[in-house]
């Protein structure tokens, strides 16, 4: 099916997010839709899905013009969508979690078989190999996509829509998706895959088109450098690769041993966990979401008392420390949901930049705040950290992304360290965010500072990390030397250890890591 | 909790992975048959009789009453609550999955364990049958609070008005049944009193999004006011117009009703209670097996992935709370017309807000919920009884009991207690 955009525009409040869009979906392509964070890449997708209602412009379906009053009117005229964060019903089963809008029914009583049967059907044509009777919080992050793609699939869907899809997954579970859109393209469905990836784009796109501020840019070919692609988004020149010179590392800051954490449900969180971090150094921990670096970071900084095992800063433990002891001994910390945890949304700028000193001299003054230090170590910071803002005055929720995290990291940098840990520092950020971060990060590892730098993006890890930590089920499978392979690493976060991924990352190469050795671009930059 | 949390075998990497053992159960099993071997067993006098009686007054079968040695029968009763905490902490142990009967048979085994110990060596008997009737008949309310709560809650809002519908439904219920002159008219017009009272949640919660909680207390106290102003304006005035409805009358069901015991207590009742039964048994089914129930669950789990596939949630919402007013709604007929009462300023007594609880110890599960109605029920029915037979303990105290089981339970004895995922949310597209 032919899918043709015509001017679409949608507008929230002031904010134009999708700007007079136009688009052809050819049948049987696949048409990566690139751009940054923010670019107005998903709300376009929720326009053609029927979520929003454009504010002007039209779609056409094979030259006839649709409106689709909501999402089950676009299921119904063969748009399918897998969606970034997953809409499926933990406490459903995968029949259930297929079925829902679309129920087989004698009566109104749900016809069980043939629920079974749906999901059946697409999972074998497939391989997924997903039984249909499971609940869907048991299953793996990986397994749940799949779930959302036989979902999508179940009502013949012609046009399948990708979003970021594989923000979840290893790199092996990113190979395996891309086989799995390629065997969509051969049966004739038109795929929409939303990234941010370059690397993905070049790997599957038949065709490509450059969203930035809510306005197509332009469009590529994917034989087109991974530079040029990445200017494209960005709309200046980009540097891909993070400048730093070789780590020289001191003496050994913080040594972990044997730090284990249970759940009161008995999950295991972490598992003997043990390595050292040295003076000067940065140690990277990869790993797939939610394999237990959330609790590592969160147990060095002392939010899980009950953890077991040693964490010693300079021989001083830090289990049993409160986390206002912890920071005291020279911890600094940028959790990784900054909105719910890095700041606080109805704050000014100024109180975030002092929430950790808004008690010591020269921030406090007895029982009260000293206004007029706080206004000038607010200036001081926005102007050190390049935080746009018209004043310091403005709320933190007034703020994009990137600025946000400027002023968690003016923060939390402006106190003398002996550790610092960053949990995801660059998700969701713009580019040029991207960089300022990555500088700063490394301009404190250069001043002597131990750095922790949890990260789920291997663009990343391979960028910043001089020694990398994969974890896997809240164990450490290993720790790697920074110019280990991509393959390697992939097979790591997903249990497989060190000698094992050697062995058996050099019998397969999977389909992204053979793009940036064609590309021959150094890696490195969260693209 | 804190020794329990890191087992042994768990801190190693190899292996699987292993829970910790919970012993809240076994304990509270163990703890509750050494009190009633002790209390009760050696607490009733030695060598004293208990009469049960197992049939009531207008059965057509009668049976005649149950001589039992108390303190034999509570001892052995006591007993064997110990071998099931004793199986229960094997069960711990290999961590085998106990289901709800162990619960159920304990709590049926320490309730006969304290009628016998009440009853033995008095003159008066113990009305066994005839408590389990009350109790069925007062758990009626709870049982269509309680489907009401969940109805809503499945769907994302929380009810919290329940007690203003059950008021609703019993004045309205009342004033409808005596000015038509016929009890079951009640049935048809409560609903609606109900289902207004769910509008108006409806409105505020959804339309709104004012905090359900805030809604639903301000709802209650509203009903309140509007019915007692309107019983001491216009229906104390023309209490024969108005208030003095028929009673609903009891359908016995041929063949059922004759069985001894239990066909007196469950098939020789008014249509509310079989009303009941149906409602229960419906819901049970359609809640998790029809197109509604899975529509209305996906809306209360996760209302983004329902509208992500064409159903509309906010909509979904609005039928639900309605439907689930109306449940309510009839519900509150049983404090006027089903027991033939005329309405009385504020009679719910917070029966709204017990049923509420009984919906939490059932799990949001319609047979759960039923139980724990059943349960609180009983209790009440309980007080009623002893404070005619008498006991050593002030009624108070026991009637106390049911509630208090019930905040344990809920912290955690039943296991897992967890409520619709987008319960209270309001939903913004």
């Amino acid at each position: 099916m032919k899918l043709e955009l015509r001017g679409i525009t949608k507008v929230f409040g002031t904010f134009t997010a999708n700007d007079s869009i136009d688009l052809v979906i050819e049948p049987g392509q696949v048409h990566a839709l690139l751009g940054e964070n923010g670019a107005g890449k998903s709300t376009l997708m929720n326009v053609i899905y029927g979520l929003y209602d454009p504010d002007g412009g039209e779609i056409l379906l094979d030259d006839k013009p649709v409106k689709f009053a909501g999402p089950g009117e676009a299921m119904a005229a063969g748009i399918g969508m897998v969606h970034q964060h997953f809409m499926l019903v933990p406490v459903f089963t995968v029949a259930e979690n297929v079925i829902l809008g679309f129920e087989p029914t004698k009566g109104g009583i749900i016809s069980l078989g043939e629920a079974r049967r749906r999901v059946k059907e697409i999972s074998d044509r497939f391989g997924f190999n997903i039984d249909p009777d499971t609940r869907v919080e048991d299953l793996p992050v990986g397994a749940q996509q799949r779930v959302e793609i036989i979902k999508a699939l179940s009502h013949d869907a012609k046009i399948v829509i990708l979003d970021e899809p594989t923000a979840v997954l290893t790199p092996q579970e990113t190979d395996e998706l891309l086989e799995i859109m390629r065997q969509l393209k051969n049966s004739g469905t038109s795929i929409v895959f939303i990234t941010h990836k370059l690397r993905e784009v070049k790997a599957i796109a038949d065709k490509i088109s450059v969203i930035r501020r809510g306005k197509i840019v332009g469009s590529a070919d994917p034989t087109a450098s991974e530079k040029e692609l990445a200017s494209a988004m960005v709309g200046r020149s980009v540097s891909l690769t993070v400048a730093k010179e070789d780590a020289q590392p001191g003496d050994v800051r913080l040594t972990v041993k044997d730090l284990s954490l249970i759940t009161s449900q008995g999950v295991p969180l972490l598992r003997d966990v043990s390595f050292d971090v040295r003076s000067g150094e940065i140690l990277a921990i990869a790993g797939v979401q939610g394999n237990g670096q959330t609790e590592l970071t969160e147990t060095l900084l002392g939010m899980h008392p009950k953890a077991h095992g040693s964490a010693q800063l300079n021989g001083e433990e830090l289990l049993g420390k409160s986390i206002r002891e912890v920071l005291d001994v020279g911890l600094g910390f940028v959790p990784e949901d900054r909105n719910k945890d890095g700041l606080i949304a109805g704050f000014t700028i100024e109180e975030n930049m002092i929430l950790d000193l808004h008690d010591k001299a020269p921030y406090a003054r007895g029982m009260s705040l000293n206004a007029k230090v706080i206004e000038e170590n607010a200036a001081k910071h926005i102007e050190e950290f390049d935080v746009r803002t018209q004043t310091s005055k403005n709320l933190a929720s007034q703020l994009s992304g990137g600025n946000q995290q400027k002023v968690v990291l003016a923060r939390e940098l402006s106190r003398p360290l002996q550790l610092f840990i960053a949990a995801q520092p660059t998700r969701g950020l713009d580019v040029g965010s991207i960089e300022f971060v990555h500088k700063r990060v490394i301009a404190e590892r250069d001043s002597g500072t131990a750095v922790i730098i949890v990260s789920t993006e291997l663009d990343e890890v391979l960028g910043l990390a001089d020694r990398i930590a994969v974890m896997y089920e809240g164990h450490i499978i290993g720790i790697v030397p920074k110019d280990t392979s991509r393959d390697v690493l992939g097979l790591m976060m997903a249990g497989v250890d060190y000698d094992a991924a050697l062995t058996k990352a050099a019998q397969h190469e999977t389909t992204l890591s053979a793009v940036s050795d064609e590309t021959d671009i150094s890696r490195g930059g969260a693209l | 909790m804190s020794a329990a949390t890191l087992s042994p075998s768990s801190q190693h990497f190899e292996g699987t992975v292993v829970t910790p053992v919970s012993w809240k159960g076994p304990i509270a099993y163990g703890v509750i048959g050494l009190l009633s071997l002790i209390a009760l067993g050696f607490g009733s006098p030695a060598g004293s009789i208990a009469q049960i009686v197992l049939s009531q007054s207008r059965d057509s079968i009668k049976i005649d009453a149950l001589m039992v040695p108390a303190r034999a029968t509570v001892i052995v009763l006591s007993l064997a609550i110990l071998v099931l905490a004793a199986y229960a902490s094997y069960a711990a142990l290999k961590r085998i999955k106990v289901g709800a009967w162990m619960p159920t048979i304990v709590g049926v085994l320490t309730f006969m364990s304290f009628l016998i110990w009440a009853a033995a060596g008095k003159d008066t008997t113990m009305p066994l049958a005839q408590l389990l009737a009350q109790g069925l008949i007062l758990a009626v309310p709870l049982a269509f609070g309680a489907m009401a709560g969940l109805i809503c809650e499945r769907v994302g809002i929380i009810n919290i008005a329940i007690e203003g519908q059950l008021l609703a439904g019993a004045f309205v219920g009342a004033v409808a049944a005596t000015v038509v002159g016929n009890a079951y008219a009640a049935l048809f017009v409560a609903p609606f009193a109900g289902a207004l009272v769910g509008v108006l949640l409806a409105f505020f919660s959804i339309k709104y999004r004012v905090d359900q909680i805030v809604v639903g207390v301000v709802l209650n106290v509203l009903v309140i006011g509007v019915t007692s102003y309107l019983f001491s304006t216009v229906l104390k005035e023309n209490k024969s117009l108005l208030n003095q409805p028929e009673r609903l009358g009891e359908l016995p069901i041929p063949l059922l009703s004759d069985i001894p015991f239990i066909g007196g207590i469950l098939f020789n009742q008014n249509i509310l209670v079989y009303l009941m039964f149906v409602a229960v048994i419906a819901l049970q089914f359609l809640i998790f097996r029809s197109r509604w129930g899975l529509r209305l669950r996906s809306v209360g789990e996760h209302p983004k992935a329902a509208d992500t596939v064409g159903i509309k949630v906010n909509r979904t919402r609005w039928i639900n709370t309605i439907i689930g007013g109306a449940v309510a709604g009839l519900g509150g007929v049983a404090f006027t017309v089903m027991a033939g009462v005329g309405f009385g300023k504020e009679m719910t007594a917070g029966k709204g807000y017990i049923a509420l609880a009984a919906m939490i110890l059932g799990r949001w599960n319609p047979n759960g919920a039923f139980a724990a109605a059943i349960l609180f029920g009983i209790a009440d029915a309980l007080r009623g009884t002893l404070s005619i037979t008498g006991t050593p303990v002030p009624t108070q105290f026991l009637a106390m009991l049911p509630y208090l089981a019930t905040i344990f339970a809920v912290a955690g004895l039943v296991g897992k207690v967890r409520a619709p995922a987008a319960e209270g949310i309001p939903y913004v597209k």
